[in-house]
């Protein structure tokens, strides 16, 4: 029994493979930066809501793969972005675009924001022409009388 | 015979549960003082009933008992004892029953705690509580019942996710419920407000202490989740922006808010209506999480798979409270519309401030996690929102919060002159100061760093500067501290996590340094100014997993600082891996290490982190709950319900 665990359970660790691994690094350090900031962006098309940089999965190491290649090949940023997105859809970037009704996203908080900035300040006008000090009504004022003298 | 009888105890609760409801909101209505005391006796009852239940599934758990298949497919007789228990909730229907358990916990302490409110307030507040209740009972026993038996009961179960079986993750999920279902009594609350019609500063002080414990869990809950992240998931992140993280950081920034004005119609008997919103919104958002982890529209790491049955009915109980809610707010909340007349500087503006920034922050989460939902129905747009987004949307927001916050404290209320803010010009320009050295020492690098650095320096700073000026001028300054209440320690305290929390978040975020390379056994590598060695790989066998561990030697200049054991797990049940990073922790850096495969030419893949400043954000987490903890213990919550009662005797000075 032990055996055939450890044959399963070598066979199951040859499977696996941790995200960025030491054969895939770029030797120019500079390029690899730029390769690790791009993969940071892009999400891996099998996982759940990871992006290829810290995914475990085969096809997150042949698109990290992908990215250093295009990057070798000279590519700028956008370009290798551009590249990447044009085969398999939007769905991979992470920080979508701001491009037509992604616009709403984008605008959603900052408007908001200033919606309600302006509300305030609106509120606030409002309130400073009506300030007034507040008179007793004589009710109140009979209380008053009453709660002293008694 | 245990388990039927337990699924017969639901029944009886769900009863309980519909008499609680209708009883004593029609005993409020008609004014039947008789009719509204029972309240308290179903509101216990429904607890007991649910606790006897959830005992019978935690003693199936333990004695595996596999006629139940809740147990067969989350259980194991060789998993260690604490995971058997942990397994109880570590499912659907299991965690179902807990959230249910403690919203009657909530109702039954309600019940204890609240004898001193208005009667008919308390009767609805009930009366809403043992509604909520009906509907997640009936969830439980229509669509998932925990009981449910095999009829061929197999030798043993299929075990628990092995990511589960870890002791950070075995108590997150009940701290996080305790803050989710906490907020229903705050809920319950405002929806009793508005039945009545009355929001006065005395209700203001009743439903402060129930939000801020729930905000205590959640905070120990959502932190909880971000350390166990952190050390669990083999890269050192301690925040995904995934959707069920965002389904429980909504609420916390929701009821943060609301903390904060409830303060203000405590002391100022103003803001009420915003105040009821933000109730409302809190156990919404609490809803709407629910709805996103369990009913699985949209993908993430953690969420329970699930058929859409549950989800629409989720989506029916979102739409029936969160609904009605808002329907009953909108017809109610102009009749209690608030006079109060704001100075545009003074401890109010500053904590309406406060109230804009978390609202729209979290308005911003919400955008960003249901966007994909949203551009896909309707624009027929497949697209994902990652953490680039939300670290680019959503950090300025707080970056303004934090900035006004220790301005805001300060001020005093109604109207404050320029006097006030005066102690904390030098503060400011040292925190400008820091900024402007850390943003000159690291070129080229985010600017979060230096951002972060000098927040963080406000803040703490801040919290520095208002406590020597509550304790006023001349001698006897130490005594006067220490009697300061127990809420002003507790803002300050939670304050200053929070500011600990900021420092954590800037290092690890600016300044961690990675390196990932090829070591042979013997061989050693530089990072950092850290010697990491690895110094063996071996194969070990767990109690319910086999494990290939390293052992990588850690020395700073010759001088040996520990030994890591980074591990790799393979849980045969699950038939799934996982890796268990080796941490030095320390307080102003963790090295964190993670080994990887054997390569091909020899030698194992490690990866090595130095992540500055790692543990202040769970520090700085559990500082804010201490916070929050010692205002739950303030004098004035416990004097406040009697003396409403008796308004003769706060009369009198």
């Amino acid at each position: 029994m032990r055996q055939v665990l450890a044959v399963v359970f070598l066979i199951v660790w040859a499977g696996i493979s941790a995200a960025v691994e030491p054969d895939e690094i770029l030797s120019d350090p500079i390029l690899e930066d730029r390769a690790r900031l791009i993969s940071q962006g892009l999400r891996c098309l099998q996982c759940r809501n990871e992006s290829i940089d810290e995914s475990n999965a085969g096809i997150a190491r042949d698109l990290r793969l992908l990215v250093r290649a295009r990057l070798l090949e000279g590519d700028s940023d956008t370009e290798v972005m551009d590249y990447v997105v044009a085969r398999y859809g939007e769905y991979v970037l992470l920080r979508p675009n701001g491009l037509g009704t992604n616009l709403v996203l984008w605008l959603a908080g900052p408007a908001l924001f200033f919606v309600s900035l302006a509300g305030l300040i609106a509120v606030q006008r409002r309130s400073k022409r009506n300030e007034t000090i507040d008179q007793l009504t004589e009710d109140e004022e009979k209380e008053i009388e009453k709660l002293l003298s008694s | 015979m245990l388990n039927e009888l337990a699924h017969f105890s639901l029944n009886i609760a769900l009863g309980f549960a519909v008499l609680g409801t209708i009883i004593p909101l029609l005993g409020a209505t008609l004014r039947r003082s008789s009719w509204m005391q029972l309240a308290s006796v179903f509101a216990t009852l429904q607890f007991l009933l649910v606790a006897f239940a959830f005992g019978v599934l935690t003693l199936a758990f333990v004695k595996s008992d596999f006629s139940l298949r809740l147990v067969v497919l989350n259980s194991h007789t060789l998993k260690p004892m604490i995971y058997k228990i942990a397994g109880v909730w570590g499912n659907h229907e299991g965690s179902l029953l807990l959230w249910i358990l403690i919203l009657t916990f909530f109702a039954a302490c309600a019940a204890i705690f609240g004898r001193r409110l208005p009667q008919s307030l308390l009767a609805r507040v009930l009366g809403v509580q043992s509604a909520i209740t009906t509907a997640f009972l009936a969830f439980v026993l229509l669509t998932s019942n925990p009981f449910t038996r095999v009829a061929f009961p197999p030798f043993n179960g299929q075990g628990l996710n092995p990511l589960l079986q870890d002791p950070g993750l075995a108590f997150h999920p009940p701290f996080l419920y305790l803050g989710y279902v906490g907020l229903s009594i705050t809920f319950s609350f405002a929806i009793a407000a508005l039945l009545e019609g009355k929001v006065d500063s005395a209700w203001g002080r009743w439903v402060r202490p129930w939000t801020l414990a729930a905000w205590i869990f959640l905070t120990i809950g959502i932190g909880l989740g971000s350390w166990w992240a952190y050390y669990e998931l083999g890269w050192g992140g301690f925040w995904f922006w995934d959707p069920v993280e965002n389904a429980s950081f909504m609420p916390w920034l929701i009821s943060s808010a609301l903390l904060h004005s409830a303060i203000v119609v405590e002391k100022r008997d103003t803001l009420k209506t915003w105040t009821i919103l933000l109730a409302i919104l809190a156990f919404g958002f609490s809803l709407i999480g629910t709805f996103i982890v369990r009913s699985g529209v949209l993908t993430s790491v953690h969420a329970f798979a699930n058929d859409p049955e549950r989800g629409v009915f989720i989506l029916m109980i979102l739409a029936v409270f969160f609904g009605g809610a808002l329907l009953l707010f909108a017809l109610r909340a102009k009749a209690m519309d608030s006079r109060g007349i704001f100075a545009p500087v003074s401890r109010e503006s500053a904590l309406i401030a406060n109230n804009l920034l978390l609202a729209i922050s979290c308005f911003v989460v919400f955008v960003g996690t249901v966007w994909p939902l949203v551009a896909e129905l309707l624009m027929d747009r497949k697209l994902s929102v990652g953490p680039p987004f939300f670290d680019l949307a959503f950090t300025p927001f707080m970056v303004g919060l934090a900035v006004i916050l220790p301005i805001g404290s300060t001020l005093p209320w109604k109207r404050a002159r320029r006097v006030h803010i005066t102690r904390l010009w030098p503060v400011a320009l040292l925190c400008l100061a820091i900024f402007g050295l850390a943003w000159a020492m690291q070129t080229g690098r985010s600017l979060i760093g230096p951002v972060g650095l000098g927040l963080g320096v406000w803040l703490v700073m801040g919290v520095a500067i208002e406590l020597y000026q509550r304790c006023g001028r001349g001698a006897g300054k130490a005594r006067r501290l220490l009697r300061l209440p127990l809420a002003d320690w507790g803002k300050a305290i939670a304050h200053a996590g929070l500011g600990i929390t900021i420092f954590g978040v800037a290092g690890i975020t600016a300044w961690q340094v990675e390196d990932i390379r090829v070591l042979e056994i013997g061989q050693s590598a530089e990072v950092a100014g850290f010697t990491i060695t690895l110094e063996a790989v071996e194969d070990r066998r767990g109690p319910n997993y086999l494990t290939t561990m390293a052992d990588v030697a850690l020395s700073k200049q010759g001088n040996p600082i520990a030994m890591l054991h980074p591990e790799r797990r393979y849980y045969p049940v699950a038939e799934m891996p996982t890796t268990e990073a080796g941490i030095d922790s320390g307080v102003w850096r963790d090295v964190y290490v993670v080994v990887g495969d054997a390569q091909a030419e020899g030698g194992y893949a490690v990866r090595i982190f130095i992540k500055p400043l790692a543990n202040w954000i769970w520090t700085g987490a559990i500082i804010m709950a201490l916070g929050g903890f010692l205002s739950l213990f303030d004098r004035r919550y416990r004097l406040a319900p009697g003396a409403a009662r008796d308004p003769g005797r706060v009369a009198l000075p």
